[in-house]
């Protein structure tokens, strides 16, 4: 008789061997991502032909520096989860499989990180 | 074994696409777009985070004919995007599956993603007086 809760014992045992983190994250920030694109695509119309003055201006703005930061985290991780899912479809070989997930992931690092530093460079 | 009588995949080049395949698929080919027109909009934030010299390289591109072409293409990729998604987090809860439920839904997605899509740039528009 085992002392292990049929919980523990079913934990793992699923075909991703890792659960649904991923798809639930998936759901998570597209349901934060939808007010925050609406904002979003309003600005970028606005801010893809901004001169500069008034381009600093817009994103000094308190609310709009915290928008832009939310966007970008949220953006980013829905990215990099989508993304991945992509791969692990239509990559068959498993090196190139995994070594693409893993470009993926520290590009979609490297542009948020870039995206937050320059925000902040701005607006403080 | 006799494999004749298999059933078949949809013989692409002779099957007629039901809006719904269609639509599947462009929520892909739209996210991959959205993720590669992101990388304009980090341009943008770095250049301006790098001076006027390095915005203004970046503006001669971005307010260029072509540059905004791709932002009033990103941004409906964004609208699509946003519709099929929301669909999909219907889907999710279980509902809206019957297949007249379906059909509703897909025109309702690509009616309402070009609506919101003529809305953004009639107003960007409007408040700017004009590119």
């Amino acid at each position: 008789m085992s002392l292990r809760t049929p919980l523990s014992r079913a934990h793992g045992l699923g075909s991703a061997k890792e659960g649904v983190s991923h798809w639930w994250a998936q759901r998570l920030t597209s349901i934060a991502l939808a007010p925050l694109v609406i904002w979003f695509a309003f600005s970028i119309a606005m801010l893809s032909n901004m001169e500069y003055a008034t381009l600093l201006n817009w994103i000094q703005s308190p609310f709009n520096t915290v928008m832009l930061i939310l966007m970008t985290i949220a953006g980013f991780y829905h990215m990099q989860l989508g993304l991945q899912v992509i791969v692990e479809d239509y990559v068959h070989s498993e090196w190139l499989k995994f070594s693409s997930i893993m470009l993926i992931n520290f590009a979609c690092i490297v542009f948020a990180v870039a995206s937050i530093v320059a925000v902040l460079k701005i607006s403080i | 074994m006799s494999t004749d009588n298999r059933p078949l995949s949809p013989h692409l080049q002779v099957y007629r696409l039901p809006l719904t395949v269609v639509l599947s698929i462009t929520h892909r080919l739209t996210g991959v777009f959205l993720a590669l027109g992101t990388l304009m909009i980090v341009w943008i934030l770095v250049a301006a985070a790098s001076g006027p010299d390095a915005y203004g390289f970046a503006h001669g591109f971005t307010a260029s004919w072509f540059g905004q072409l791709l932002f009033l293409s990103w941004t409906y990729a964004l609208f699509f995007h946003l519709c099929n998604g929301i669909r999909h987090l219907v889907w999710d809860t279980g509902h809206g599956f019957e297949l007249s439920a379906i059909d509703t839904s897909s025109w309702l997605v690509l009616i309402i993603s070009v609506l919101l899509t003529a809305l953004v740039w009639i107003v960007v528009l409007m408040t700017k007086g004009g590119v």
